[in-house]
Formats: structure tokens, C-alpha cells, sequence
């Protein structure tokens, strides 16, 4: 919390002396456009919070805003009711239309979740159209207007819009440096590794909704007493959601300050234009930010406030790149890797994962048919075949990114088939990809401390775990470098460590060798050894067998879906049928 | 005339108007359904392609002073037909300047990134197109009159005395135009060599390319060819409906329900599609107030598009 209200050190910097600002302006019509430009900032905020965030766009954030101003009008209209009180009702008006919303929406991606978000603000416009209320005016008050939040003084509104883009800053600084967060920015950056990692993606999209849709009912019930008069198409239109859109984008998406610079450059420019030349051109403030939207997607697509950041970053990039090459140059050349076979080891007689029968078919293809296998504590398993032989498709039912046709999965004695892959993480089995899936833009810190929130209970836990696991890995050095620069044997380390962090008891690696010179390989190799004598189970997959050998404890070889072999490496090796498998009938005579 | 005979008048009068102007629907949903079937790209401003369409119509009426050579009747199919190359090569410089810097064969494989700027960039140009023409159109209302927009056929009477069915003769011959045009477009996607370049880069952009096929030109002519399509429908539209700027708005979800109704990637199954969805509005506004008709259109988009949760791309699964 503490740092949290430091790292807002520069926004009370920009508030004061926006407030000064504000204090010197006299024209009631630029007070309004001061205030506007901190409503829609607050608003783009409410829309980051979900789209900037978890990624997914949404088109339909008038529903929120309109519901809000609709119901502090029609409140005070009908019941007399002050927009003090309704303010916040407004915000959970959102908050809960966000969750009605959210439930059915969420199960879409991409472009489907993108479209139907359009459609309830637009179905909502012709209800409320039907309803009845082509316009209504906030009534006006003469006595106790205080009361009313009715001010004759505009700076009055602008100090007030001021406050309530504080408290969502507050908010948004929160969130951005807290698990919420992180599990949504993993969200967005990949879907399939947050839940691997342990996120109920479901629950955190939920809750992202419910705080950005409570923030944009908030500001539509603002937004609302400072207009003072609203139809269905100025709250519900197309034209709001894409304001909200559109500040956010241009400033930049997933940041604080994003949608305030966007606000800042965009509102002021469209009033200004709406009312210079709104009355021969009258669409002209939507030409403007639909010309805004184009230009920005074209040439920095993710805001300005990024494209600039990038930008520093860069340079400080290419002072620090030459040491780090030099580094490695100048480490001693390891001695040729040759696959020796390691001795057999003393393993544990406690089952922890036991496979029965399982068996998945896609159509016709019959990718795992009735497989069975067990591993015992502190293994190392080895899964080979050859490609299309439906080793990671085993993995994706063994970790619940598919659910088999039948069998069963067995963790430490419970079935656990048919759960998703974030039970499954928490139940103890953990994974890595064999397409690496980083959350590219965070540190490999934040990457490895998302897999730490499984278990963690509180921020401090999260990061001794994170600290630890970066150490087993040995990436402590790096922690700090932005994962998308990172090498590929770096990659696949903090995938190792990320997953390690959710403190698995099994631990499945999908072709973690993949890709890596024999010198990275053997890094590797060292890990995973290291991390099987701390007792941990480790299953992996790879289709070549050299590193393998000197590694694993047990073979298991799938050819077509099943299992074929099954036994030590010194037996598997030689095996006629794995042979067979990998280069054909024809050689395995030779053999 | 009794309950009922009004009860099967009413029906059968709705069952004709959304057969017609389902015909004409399924046409806006066959030029979108090739944007959205063959590059997967959702496009925000297709209902103001449509909108375009029927400005073009409108003008091309005014400025041509064509309606005094040919007559009133067949002047608006005229300029359809007549206006068709320049939508085409509208959607082609749209495609061109725009859509191809964030689609294409050099985004496919960027997941969601690709696809999160290609949605918004839509989103900016159908900003500009309604709000642009809200200043160059003016927002009002504006129709085109032909002397069968206000003509119909009477069938009838039947079941004794009452029952009457009035078909608008305008939008019969939009609606036969409509059918033709699908079919035409149907027979030429199928057996042609841009139909087979079309579909390859559909199913496969990269093997496509690998094979010599410009993956990147065959986007091009789907999107414009999409956009012509979407544009003549809603000329068509233009004799029976009046319109103004940001008519595009109410149309766009209506052709996505459409599509997604009738299976993405199928020109016919779009048409269907569209079809059945103006069926669904003419037959909603005998229970329901016309100020509903588009909330209806919406709600029933919801409800498809959530009942199928998976998505329509095939494979849900991507690869780990």
C-alpha cells in the first residue's frame, strides 16, 4: 500500500498543478472542456481496467456509462434522490451489470467477445428509447443545490472530476501491483499459460469487470449532473464506448497514464472542433477520433505513452547489450557434451501420479489411446516418440487443457480428470510449453512471481517464493530484464522457474531441450537434476533422445498414440520396436 | 373478417416481408461473410460500406439525372449495377491503405495482437465514414421513390372474404436481384481460379503461399469484393427503406448474426443466414413494439453467439 501511494508521487504532481490550472480559467465553456477532459480519462481508465488489461476489447462500455447517468437523473427525477448518493449506487449499478455481462461474454474471445460488447449498449439505447426517454434533463435546483451537486461555479465540477480520477488512479495503481493485476496481465498475454500457472482466469476477468464497469457507472452518473441533459444515443451511442476506446488507446494501454495523456491531447481538440465548426460540421468530433484511431493504429499502435517508453528503453538497451556479450564470450568453454548414461538411482516407492486407460481421439485420429503409466516421487520420466506420436497432447490431458475421451489422472491418490488446468496447478502439477509462452512485456521476475500467487498468500510470500525459484534456476542475475529479450535457453529457464513457483509436486516439460545448442542444453540438463534430487517428479517430453539418456530415470515411448516401451533408458535404446518407431521397418533390422 | 383470418393475415404478410428483405439481408451477409469467411477480419465498418452503398445509389440518381432518360422504375437497379465497380474499388484502397498494414499474411501469426488493432482500425474507419457523411450528407433522412416502391401485388382474397396479401413490388425485384447475385457469386467462388486461390488462403495462408498463391492479393479482392457486395445490398435496400448517415450502426450486428448464424466461411450459408434473420425481425414486430425490431436483431445475435461458445474457427484448441 505504501508504495503504491508513492508511485502516485507524480499524479498529485499533475492534479495540483492541473487544479492551478483550472483556477485561472474563467470561461464557463473551458471549465467545462477541463472537466471533460479529466471525465473521459476517468472513463478510459474504467475501460483499461478490463480491455488494457486482460485484453479483451470491449466495444460496449456505454452500457456501463449510460446505465449510470441514466439512473442518477431518473433517480433524482422520480425520487428526489441526490447524485451525492446515487453516485455511488451508479457504480454498482455497473459493477453488477459488469458481472451480468461478464458471466455469458467471457466464455467468447477475441472478435466475438469484441462484437457482442457492442451490442448492449445498443440494445439498451432502444430500450431505453422505447421506454420513453428521448431526453431527459437533470432538474434544477434552486435552494440547498449543494445538495444536488449543482454548482454555479464550473471549477467547482472540475475539482470534483479531479477527486473521482484520483480514486480510480489510486484504484488502477492498486490492482496494477497486486495479484489482480498480474493475473490479468497474464491473461492477456497468454490465455492457456495463466491458467497453467494457477489463475482462474474466469474469476479474475469477473472481478476486472465488475471494478471497470463500477468506475464507468460512476463516471456516467458524473458525467450526467455536469451535462444535465442526456438522451439514450448520448450515453448508450457507439460514439461513447469509442471515446472511452479511444483516449485509453492513444495514450497507451495497460498503463496510469494512458488514458490521461489520450484525454489530455484528444478531448480538447474535438470540443474545440465540435464547437468551432459543429454547426456546418456536425459529425465532425467523431471524424476526429476516428482519424485518431487509424493514425495511432498505424503508426504506434500501442500509444503513445508505450511507443516513447520503448523508445527509452531501447537506448538504455544498447549501452547495457556489449557487456552482456562480452560476458559470455569470455566464459570458459565447457568440454564437448557426450550422452553418458547415468547410473541407476535409488527412487522412492510413493506412487504420486498414476495414468489409467487414458485415451483422446480428435475425429478419427486417435492421438493417446488407453495409455497407463506411473511415476514415482522424485522420477525423472522421460516421454519420447516421434512427432504426431501424441506426447503433448497427453501432457494437455494431463494438465486439463483437454479433457480425455476416458481413464483416469491420479494425483497423490485423487482422480483429478476433467479439471481445469488451474486446479490442476494447484492440486500440484505444473508445466511448461513447448511453444515457450513468456508474458513478453514483464520482467522475468513478474513472470515467474504470477506462478508464485498459487500458493503465496500474501505479496511478501509471493516474492520470497519468486526469489527462490529464480535462484533454483539460476536467473536471478536477469530477473529484472523484460522477458521479450531474453535468450532462448533464458526462456526456457524461467518457464522451469514460473512453473516451479506454483510449487508443483510434478512437473511436466514439454521439449524444454528444444531449440538449445548442446553446451544451453547441458545447463539445462543441470537444473532439472538438481531440482529432481529436491524431491520434486519431473515428467519430460522430447523427441530426441541423446540429451535424454543421461537424464531420465524411466522411458516412456508413444508411437501413434500409444504406448509402445516403457522401461530404462539402457533397455528403451535398444529396443527393436523403438527403433522401428523412429526410422522405420527397413533399419530396424540393420540395427 | 374473424380473429384468426386477421391473426393468418398478419403472419403471412410478416412471412413475406422477411422472405423479401431476408433476400436482401442474405446478400449484405454474403459480401460480409467473404471479408470475415476468407481473412477473419471482423469489420466494424461494414455497415457503412452498406451505408456507402446506398448514398451512391442516391447520388448517382441526383447527379446522372438518369431517372429522366430510363424512367423511375428501373433507374435505382441501374445505378446498382452501374455503381458496383467503384464500391469495388473503394474496398480495395480501403484494403490496400489501411486493413493490409495490420492483416494479412504478416499478422496471422501474431494471436491476439494482430487482431486487437485490426479490430479498432476498423472501428476508426467507420468512424470517419458515418461521421463523414453525416457532413458531406447531411443527417437527414433521405429515400429513394420509384413508382414500385409503393406498388404492390395483392394476393388474394383468400379463405373466403378477408385475407389479403399486399407484396411491394420494389422489394420483390430486390429480392430476386439479391438471390441472383448470390448465386452468380456462389458459381464463380466454386469454379473459378480466384474462387480456389480464395479458399486456400482461407483455410491455410501460409501452405497457400508456400504453393505460390499471393495471399496477400487474394485478401484484397475478397475485401473488395466483400465490400461491392454489402454496398449493392444496400442499394437495393434504398427503394423501401429510408436512410440516413449512420444507418451503417443498426445493420452492422444484424449482418454478423447473419453470418455467424450461417456458418462462417460459406457464401450461401451467409445468405441463409441473413435469411433467416429477416424472418426473425418481420415476424418479432407482431409481438413486439417496432421500436424493439433492432433490440430483437441484437438480443437474438447474443444468443448465438454465446450458445456456442467455441467459437466457428474449427480447431479450439491451439497447439501447445
Amino acid at each position: 500500500m505504501l508504495e503504491t501511494l508513492r508511485s502516485l508521487r507524480p499524479f498529485l504532481f499533475f492534479a495540483v498543478g492541473y487544479l492551478a490550472l483550472a483556477m485561472f480559467v474563467t470561461n464557463s465553456y473551458y471549465q467545462l472542456i477541463m472537466t471533460l477532459v479529466l471525465v473521459w480519462a476517468t472513463f478510459g481508465l474504467s475501460w483499461n481496467m478490463l480491455s488494457g488489461y486482460t485484453g479483451l476489447v470491449s466495444f460496449g462500455h456505454a452500457s456501463f456509462f449510460g446505465l449510470g447517468a441514466f439512473a442518477t437523473v431518473l433517480a433524482q427525477v422520480h425520487l428526489g434522490i441526490s447524485p451525492w448518493i446515487m453516485l455511488p449506487v451508479a457504480a454498482g449499478i455497473g459493477a453488477l451489470a459488469g458481472v451480468l455481462i461478464g458471466l455469458p461474454t467471457f466464455r467468447l474471445r477475441g472478435h466475438y467477445f469484441a462484437l457482442s460488447m457492442l451490442a448492449y449498449p445498443l440494445t439498451l439505447l432502444y430500450i431505453f428509447q422505447w421506454l420513453g426517454y428521448p431526453e431527459i434533463s437533470v432538474p434544477r435546483v434552486e435552494e440547498g443545490a449543494a445538495y444536488y451537486m449543482q454548482f454555479s461555479e464550473g471549477r467547482v465540477y472540475t475539482v470534483l472530476a479531479m477527486i473521482l480520477l484520483g480514486i480510480v488512479v489510486l484504484v488502477t495503481r492498486h490492482v496494477e501491483r497486486t495479484r489482480f493485476g498480474m493475473s490479468l496481465i497474464a491473461i492477456k498475454q497468454n490465455e492457456s499459460a495463466a491458467e497453467a500457472a494457477g489463475i482462474n482466469t474466469l474469476a479474475w476477468k469477473l472481478r476486472s469487470i465488475a471494478v471497470s464497469g463500477a468506475i464507468a457507472g460512476a463516471v456516467g452518473s458524473f458525467y450526467a449532473v455536469l451535462i444535465l441533459v442526456i438522451t439514450p444515443l448520448s450515453v448508450f451511442g457507439m460514439l461513447v464506448s469509442a471515446q472511452a476506446l479511444t483516449v485509453a488507446m492513444f495514450g497507451g494501454v495497460a498503463s496510469v497514464w494512458g488514458p490521461i495523456i489520450g484525454a489530455a491531447f484528444l478531448i480538447p481538440v474535438a470540443e474545440t472542433l465540435h464547437a468551432e465548426l459543429g454547426s456546418f460540421l456536425p459529425g465532425i468530433q467523431g471524424v476526429v477520433y476516428g482519424l485518431a484511431i487509424i493514425g495511432l493504429i498505424i503508426l504506434a499502435p500501442e500509444g503513445i505513452y508505450w511507443k516513447i517508453r520503448d523508445h527509452l528503453q531501447k537506448r538504455k538497451g544498447k549501452d547495457a547489450l556489449p557487456t552482456a556479450v562480452q560476458e559470455s564470450a569470455a566464459a570458459e568453454p565447457s568440454a564437448p557434451v557426450t550422452p553418458v548414461e547415468r547410473p541407476a538411482r535409488e527412487l522412492s516407492e510413493e506412487i504420486v501420479l498414476k495414468v489409467q486407460d487414458i485415451s483422446k481421439s480428435f475425429g478419427g485420429l486417435k492421438a493417446v489411446q488407453n495409455v497407463s503409466f506411473q511415476v514415482n516421487k522424485g522420477m525423472i520420466l522421460g516421454i519420447i516418440g516421434p512427432n504426431g506420436a501424441g506426447k503433448t497432447t497427453l501432457f494437455n490431458l494431463l494438465n486439463g487443457f483437454q479433457m480425455p475421451d476416458g481413464g483416469h489422472v491420479l494425483v497423490n491418490g485423487e482422480d483429478l480428470v476433467r479439471r481445469k488446468p488451474y486446479e490442476l496447478c494447484r492440486a500440484g502439477v505444473g508445466r511448461t510449453f513447448q511453444i515457450m509462452r513468456p508474458f513478453k512485456r514483464m520482467s522475468v521476475h513478474d513472470n515467474v512471481k504470477v506462478g508464485a500467487y498459487v500458493h503465496a498468500a500474501s505479496e511478501d510470500e509471493a516474492e520470497q517464493i519468486t526469489r527462490e525459484a529464480l535462484e533454483l534456476v539460476n536467473l536471478q542475475d536477469i530477473s529484472q530484464h523484460i522477458a521479450g529479450s531474453i535468450t532462448t535457453k533464458d526462456l526456457r529457464l524461467m518457464e522451469l522457474a514460473r512453473a516451479l513457483a506454483g510449487q508443483p509436486e510434478i512437473l511436466l516439460l514439454d521439449e524444454t531441450l528444444a531449440g538449445l545448442g548442446s553446451e544451453e542444453s547441458q545447463d539445462v540438463v543441470n537444473v532439472i537434476r538438481k531440482l529432481a534430487e529436491t524431491g520434486k517428479t519431473i515428467i519430460i517430453i522430447e523427441h530426441t533422445m541423446q540429451a535424454m539418456v543421461q537424464l531420465v530415470d524411466r522411458f516412456l515411448v508413444l508411437d501413434h498414440g500409444e504406448l509402445i516401451v516403457e522401461g530404462p533408458p539402457q533397455e528403451v535404446i535398444h529396443n527393436e520396436k523403438v527403433i522401428e518407431a523412429y526410422l522405420g521397418k527397413k533399419w530396424s533390422a540393420h540395427a | 373478417m374473424t380473429e384468426t383470418q386477421i391473426l393468418i393475415e398478419t403472419v403471412l404478410q410478416a412471412l413475406a416481408a422477411g422472405l423479401f428483405v431476408g433476400a436482401i439481408y442474405g446478400l449484405m451477409c454474403a459480401g460480409l461473410s467473404l471479408i470475415f469467411g476468407i481473412m477473419r477480419v471482423i469489420n466494424f465498418a461494414q455497415g457503412d460500406f452498406m451505408m456507402l452503398g446506398m448514398y451512391a445509389v442516391y447520388f448517382f440518381l441526383i447527379v446522372f439525372g438518369i431517372q429522366a432518360l430510363v424512367g423511375n422504375t428501373v433507374s435505382p437497379y441501374i445505378a446498382v449495377v452501374a455503381m458496383a465497380p467503384l464500391l469495388y474499388l473503394f474496398g480495395w484502397a480501403i484494403h490496400r491503405f489501411l486493413i493490409s498494414q495490420v492483416t494479412g499474411i504478416r499478422t496471422t501469426g501474431m494471436e491476439a495482437e494482430g487482431h486487437y488493432a485490426q479490430l479498432v482500425l476498423t472501428l476508426g474507419i467507420a468512424l470517419v465514414m458515418h461521421n463523414g457523411a453525416m457532413i458531406l450528407f447531411g443527417p437527414e433522412l433521405v429515400s429513394v421513390d420509384t413508382p414500385l416502391s409503393s406498388s404492390a401485388w395483392v394476393l388474394g382474397p383468400l379463405w373466403g372474404d378477408g385475407v389479403l396479401l399486399f407484396l411491394n413490388k420494389a422489394r420483390i425485384v430486390s429480392a430476386v436481384i439479391s438471390a441472383a447475385v448470390v448465386v452468380g457469386l456462389w458459381y464463380v467462388l466454386k469454379t473459378s481460379r480466384l474462387g480456389k486461390s480464395l479458399r486456400a488462403a482461407a483455410d491455410n495462408p501460409q501452405a497457400s503461399i508456400y504453393v505460390g498463391n499471393d495471399v496477400d492479393r487474394s485478401y484484397r479482392t475478397a475485401f473488395a469484393l466483400g465490400t461491392m457486395i454489402t454496398a449493392m445490398a444496400g442499394g437495393l435496400l434504398t427503394t423501401n427503406y429510408p436512410f440516413h448517415p449512420f444507418v451503417g450502426l443498426e445493420y452492422v450486428v444484424l449482418m454478423y448474426a447473419g453470418v455467424v448464424l450461417g456458418g462462417i466461411g460459406s457464401v450461401i450459408g451467409a445468405f441463409w443466414g441473413g435469411m433467416t434473420i429477416g424472418l426473425i425481425q418481420q415476424f418479432s414486430t407482431i409481438i413486439l413494439p417496432t421500436q424493439l425490431q433492432n433490440a430483437t436483431i441484437f438480443v437474438i445475435f447474443l444468443l448465438i453467439v454465446i450458445l456456442r461458445p467455441q467459437g466457428f474457427f474449427g480447431r479450439s484448441v491451439e497447439r501447445t
